[in-house]
């Protein structure tokens, strides 16, 4: 069974970001990075999957050089190869720009299940790896919880539902599926892991290899524009209702219906 | 909050990026299995030993050894942060793995027959075989030279006499790597656990490295086999250069017990609040802070030196001793300044400031003494041998 596994690298967990002198983007100089969290469980779903029923797991990136290190992690965690995206034509797109790439690389491998991450930590669209089935053309299912052993062409998955539900639903393959983090416990890359990741085929591919339009990737193919980035603004206005708590109850509800039109 | 590390100075970039993944995959270890299991263990002075199987699976036992005999085959530097990470868990934790790798699996690549390296170095890699190493002896410390335990021939084998004080990993040990005066002069042999006459016992009422196995190894006529010796063993050269990895390590683990230290105390000096604002608005306060990050940041650079010359094949021992010397002196002022800096709290099991340095007074005494590395270094530099 081939399984590719769409991983995204985004500034460590509790990074001091800065925004660019653009106003648009993150200055990632000096930021540390990682695998995206919920890609990481990604990855261990399919390392799995991969285990119980044998096959190779293949890790697919977008991103500029600097995201091989997190190819890197990837393959010593047991990615047996991985596909690097990685070309200025790819750069500064959205979701969707995003998803068409990726597709391109899939369609390429023709792998029997997709998984990726429930959503990424830096931009959080939660959005590419729904596209990318539609683009594919392929069933998905989002917010996976557990995967069972596939068996004749079907993968039977647990997804999260709210207010504490779960739903139990079975996909022919080929599949894309989106996880949650927690799934199971993400393995330690291990030192002989780490020193043989050296050694894997790490591909960079871009557009044209893909075989996909550089008008539709990167820049070019985006749909959504991103207008600025600013961190949340601090504003001292604060009003204190006067009266007891049953006028001042009243009052609010009056405001938050009226003049925040959130009621 | 997961540790970030401390670099000031951008060591990270002077990494590859097997050296950081190696530092990461420990440090996240330490803080997901060795920080929740530590201080308990500590108080109930034993050595955590549900953590040996996880060390085993990531491959930190003998782990610049060679992949042909199943270790990971990492570069010194590699090595060193892995050091630096697990004492910055504990300084026991980097023990038990310095004692396995530096002082049992070392001297068995280097002085071993083949028999011996295909025999030990994958079990001991795995852990499947615990090991620990005998050349202190009570009365012979900073003089092993001295040593009473003797090694005579009988027939084909030996009969072992004596016994070796001090010994980490002892009573776990499956296998024992000790040094006996013979007729030829100091001799390594492996001597395994149930041989009879061959006894370990725990050592208690230690207030330092109290999450770690210390004990007494005492030979009564051990018959060993002829095989038993380490062949390329020869003098108390093979047993210093043995130590002379592990103190390799030392340098490497001090600067992470500082560094544990030094986050922790940054952090508590952020949130304590005296005089209605954060301690840490205090000159005295910050004062010690930088102070501390000053410390650790020089042992970085010494450490990360000292690597780069080990992994070309260019450094000297007396190097290992000045960093040794010097990096365990800093952990053990940024220890004590760390628990100054934390007030009462500073001395609480809650915090970890106080059992590192309690922990680093074992350290900065054991694999060879503070005051003898310094003489090391004096007769380096000035030629004059003063402790002879």
């Amino acid at each position: 069974m081939k399984i590719v596994v769409c991983i995204k690298q985004v500034p460590e967990r509790d990074a001091r970001l800065r925004i660019a002198s653009d106003g648009k983007s993150v200055d990632t100089a000096g930021v540390a990075t990682e695998i995206n969290e919920s890609d990481q469980y990604a990855l261990e779903a399919g390392l799995r999957v991969a285990e119980k029923v044998g096959g190779e797991v293949v890790a697919l990136l977008l991103g500029p050089d600097a995201a091989e290190e997190a190819i890197r992690r990837a393959l010593a965690m047991g990615a047996a190869r991985a596909i690097h995206l990685n070309d200025a034509g790819f750069q500064g797109g959205d979701a969707s720009s995003a998803a068409k790439a990726l597709a391109a690389a899939v369609r390429q491998e023709s792998p029997d299940l997709v998984l990726t991450g429930l959503q990424s930590d830096d931009a959080g669209w939660s959005q590419t790896g729904v596209i990318l089935a539609q683009l594919l053309g392929w069933p998905s299912a989002t917010l996976i919880m557990e995967i069972e052993q596939p068996e004749d062409g079907r993968i039977k998955v647990k997804r999260e539902l709210e207010a504490g539900w779960f739903q139990w639903i079975t996909l022919p393959l080929p599949a894309v599926l989106t996880i949650q983090s927690g799934i199971y416990p993400v393995r330690y890359a291990t030192l002989k892991g780490i020193m043989g990741a050296k050694k894997k085929e790490m591909k960079k591919m871009g557009p044209a290899d893909v075989g996909v339009d550089g008008g539709q990737v990167g820049a070019a193919g985006r749909k959504v524009e991103l207008k600025r980035l600013y961190v949340p603004e601090k504003t001292a206005e604060a009003e204190i209702l006067e009266g007891d708590a049953a006028t001042a109850a009243a009052s609010l509800v009056d405001r938050l219906q009226k003049e925040a039109k959130v009621l | 909050m997961a540790f970030k590390g401390v670099d000031y100075m951008d060591l990270d970039g002077e990494l590859s990026s097997e050296e950081r993944m190696a530092r990461d995959t420990v440090r996240r270890f330490v803080d997901s299995e060795v920080l929740p299991v530590i201080e308990e263990a500590y108080l109930e002075g034993r050595f955590p030993t549900e953590i040996i199987p996880g060390l085993a699976e990531l491959g930190v036992l003998g782990a610049n050894l060679p992949e042909e005999y199943g270790c990971a085959g990492m570069n010194n530097v590699a090595y060193g942060l892995i050091m630096q990470e697990l004492e910055r868990g504990d300084s026991g934790v980097r023990s038990f793995v310095s004692v396995q790798g530096a002082l049992v699996m070392y001297p068995i690549f280097t002085f071993g027959s083949e028999e011996q390296k295909r025999r030990w170095l994958p079990a001991m890699a795995k852990a499947e075989a615990i090991g620990c190493f005998g050349l202190t002896e009570a009365d012979y410390g900073s003089d092993p030279g001295g040593m009473k335990t003797r090694a005579a021939k009988d027939g084909d084998g030996w009969v072992l006499n004596g016994s070796k004080m001090w010994i980490t990993n002892g009573s776990m040990a499956d296998v024992a790597v000790v040094w006996a005066k013979t007729d030829d002069g100091i001799r390594g042999f492996l001597v395994e656990k149930g041989t009879p006459g061959y006894e370990a016992k725990g050592m208690h009422g230690k207030h330092s490295l109290r999450a770690s196995d210390t004990s007494e190894l005492v030979f009564n006529d051990v018959r060993l086999p002829g095989d038993a010796i380490l062949p390329g063993s020869g003098g108390l050269k093979s047993p210093l250069m043995c130590l002379t990895q592990a103190r390799y390590g030392i340098a490497w683990g001090a600067v992470g017990a500082a560094m544990a230290c030094y986050d922790e105390a940054l952090r508590y000096s952020q949130e304590r609040i005296q005089f209605d604002k954060p301690i840490a608005s205090f000159q005295l306060v910050q004062q010690k802070l930088v102070e501390m990050l000053e410390g650790i940041t020089l042992g970085q650079l010494l450490a990360y030196r000292l690597g780069r010359l080990k992994d070309a094949g260019k450094y000297k021992h007396t190097q290992v001793s000045l960093a040794k010397r010097h990096n365990v002196m800093m952990a053990r002022e940024v220890a004590s300044s760390a628990r100054w800096a934390m007030g009462a709290n500073g001395i609480h099991s809650e915090y970890q400031v106080m059992r590192h340095m309690c922990n680093i007074e074992s350290v900065f005494t054991y694999e060879g003494t503070h005051d003898i590395h310094t003489l090391i270094v004096g007769q380096d530099i000035t030629g004059i041998a003063a402790f002879e």
